[in-house]
């Protein structure tokens, strides 16, 4: 990545390209500090920009009060984990199955999983819906994980990992007796711990920002994420108070913005190994 | 198959479906089994409290074909795809080229593109929102010290397409950057050196060279681009509902509304059907044309 380049521009050139990739960088870091200002500062300074401002935590207070964020909080940690949890299961048993064993309809049923790459659970919302009428499951949490939980991305990206371990580790483990589950957790799982972790951080931040299907299947506080609490609280009737707005949308993503400012470089690598097929 | 060996395969058979089958049962529920559904309840009519629902054929498509509403969905998330796809992904390219060189700071420069990524889209529409409000939103300040007459952005239908379509090149331009950035950092650092002795321009090297090794990226990006701009609605719901007078609803937005506010679950499936159809072009397309003619290496 360091080596000295050729093209890598010199002098003026690299002058100005700093200066033009620095222009763009603060185009787009302009709405989050929006966000921030607006945030940290009186209603009066919304959106009157002078450094004399006096910096206050006030809007936080009036949003903490003004929402159940911290109910919100929770339901969405429950949701995250609950779905990263069974799409890991889920994922690594599947995986395995077309990463390691030869039976018939393999390519079928691989063909099949790969559907809802590109028919995702978002398009289907009306018959997703009808079903978890069905299961009596409306505006409950599972109801908001379920059609995410078997996930082709997941299967497809450790399947992947899967086969690239050598298959002398499988056998010499079921030599000596090992089931296949056994196999599964003691080789394969440990060798694909840096594609857990890059899965692990896409799938959270995805379903931490979820939105649409959340909506519509939950309409109480008991099962709402903060997503969906977020859009309650900004379109209440209140009117439109825009400095508790940028605070309580600053609460809520609050600890993903905090890791990924911890962990950026875990963050951009997982995003990367996780979309690189 | 016989004996000992037909024995262990048959029991590696049964074995490797027993792994597939969690999924496998949840890919169906939720994914097969609805995309069945929604095909067949598309001839079907709407179940109200006193009329079951019935078999209509083509009802369901001829009032589609009838409904101004469903064509202007149609023509916006057109022109939206129009918009993101080609502008997000030149973005997309641009920025992992600057990064990639060794300016100062370009672990923040990487930060600051990357960020949206991570945000819900949800909370950036606020936010844009915010920024779009006439007379005091940011838009409007600036202009104002331009001297540039205050304009209500959302509140207009000749730019309320353009605000939300900026707002989702936003969000993914970071997302996409990081692909480029990756296959860049796998070109071989000799092909540059080679070049170079030949007294090739940079902008030759670019085009001759690292333009075409990035032809599976490109692809990769492509398809995503093109999936999101017919999934990217949740900015649709708080920045303007789809309105002035339909000037912003999607497709998927207008599913959402007619299955959810006005609970007309048949018609809400037939544009389904539409969209999906339109996604399995996609896979077709990506499949059947692209794949064959990009180079991999």
């Amino acid at each position: 990545m360091d080596q000295p380049n050729p093209f890598d521009a010199k002098g003026p050139a690299l002058a100005l390209e700093t200066v033009g990739a620095w222009l763009l960088g603060l185009l787009w870091v302009l709405p989050l500090a929006y966000a921030i200002w607006t945030a940290f500062h009186p209603p009066e300074y919304a959106a009157h920009f002078v450094l004399s401002a006096p910096l206050s935590l006030e809007n936080f207070a009036r949003a903490w009060i003004a929402a159940p964020f911290p109910r919100y909080f929770v339901n969405t940690t429950l949701l995250v984990t609950f779905i990263l949890v069974s799409q890991i299961t889920l994922g690594t048993l599947a995986a395995y199955a077309f990463a390691r064993y030869r039976f018939p309809g393999r390519d079928i049923a691989f063909a099949l999983v790969l559907m809802q790459l590109m028919i995702m659970p978002d398009v289907l919302l009306v018959e997703n819906y009808k079903t978890m009428g069905r299961l009596g499951l409306i505006d409950t949490i599972p109801a908001i994980a379920l059609p995410y939980i078997a996930s082709a991305f997941g299967i497809f990206l450790l399947r992947q990992t899967f086969k690239s371990i050598p298959q002398e580790l499988d056998d010499a483990s079921r030599v000596e007796g090992a089931s296949a589950l056994q196999t599964l957790l003691k080789v394969y799982v440990p060798l694909a711990k840096p594609v857990y972790l890059a899965y692990g951080l896409v799938s959270v931040s995805t379903h931490w920002n979820n939105f649409l299907w959340p909506l519509i299947v939950t309409n109480s506080v008991e099962s709402r994420p903060l997503t969906v609490g977020l859009q309650v609280f900004a379109s209440g009737d209140q009117g439109i108070d825009w400095s508790v707005i940028c605070a309580a949308t600053l609460i809520s993503t609050a600890p993903l913005l905090i890791g990924f400012l911890l962990f950026q470089r875990q963050f951009v690598q997982s995003f990367m190994r996780a979309g690189i097929r | 198959m016989h004996g000992r060996l037909g024995v262990i395969l048959r029991k590696r058979e049964v074995e490797a479906w027993l792994l597939l089958l969690p999924a496998m049962a949840l890919l169906a529920l939720f994914t097969h089994w609805p995309t069945i559904a929604t095909i067949v309840d598309s001839f079907y009519s709407t179940p109200k409290a006193r009329r079951p629902s019935q078999f209509v054929g083509f009802e369901n498509y001829r009032q589609m074909f009838d409904d101004p509403i469903f064509w202007q969905s149609l023509t916006n998330n057109l022109w939206f795809a129009l918009g993101t796809i080609p502008v997000s992904i030149a973005l997309a390219l641009l920025m992992a080229l600057l990064v990639n060189d060794r300016i100062r700071g370009r672990t923040l420069v990487r930060m600051a593109f990357f960020t949206p990524t991570i945000l819900p889209l949800i909370a950036v529409a606020n936010i844009w929102l915010f920024f779009y409000t006439p007379q005091y939103g940011l838009l409007a300040q600036v202009l104002s010290i331009v001297g540039l007459p205050d304009h209500n952005w959302l509140g207009s239908k000749q730019t309320v397409l353009a605000c939300v379509t900026i707002v989702a090149v936003w969000k993914e331009a970071g997302f996409f950057m990081i692909f480029y950035l990756a296959a860049l950092q796998q070109i071989p650092p000799n092909l540059a050196e080679a070049a170079a002795l030949e007294g090739t321009s940079r902008w030759t090297y670019f085009r001759r060279v690292q333009f075409p090794l990035l032809m599976p990226t490109t692809l990769f990006v492509l398809v995503n681009a093109v999936i999101n701009a017919f999934r990217m609605v949740d900015h649709i719901v708080v920045m303007t509902k789809g309105g002035p007078d339909n000037a912003s609803s999607l497709l998927l937005y207008r599913i959402y509304q007619v299955g959810f506010s006005f609970w007309d679950t048949s018609y809400a499936a037939a544009i389904t059907v539409v969209l999906l159809a339109m996604l399995a072009a996609i896979a077709a397309i990506q499949y059947g044309v692209l794949e064959r003619r990009i180079h991999y290496r």
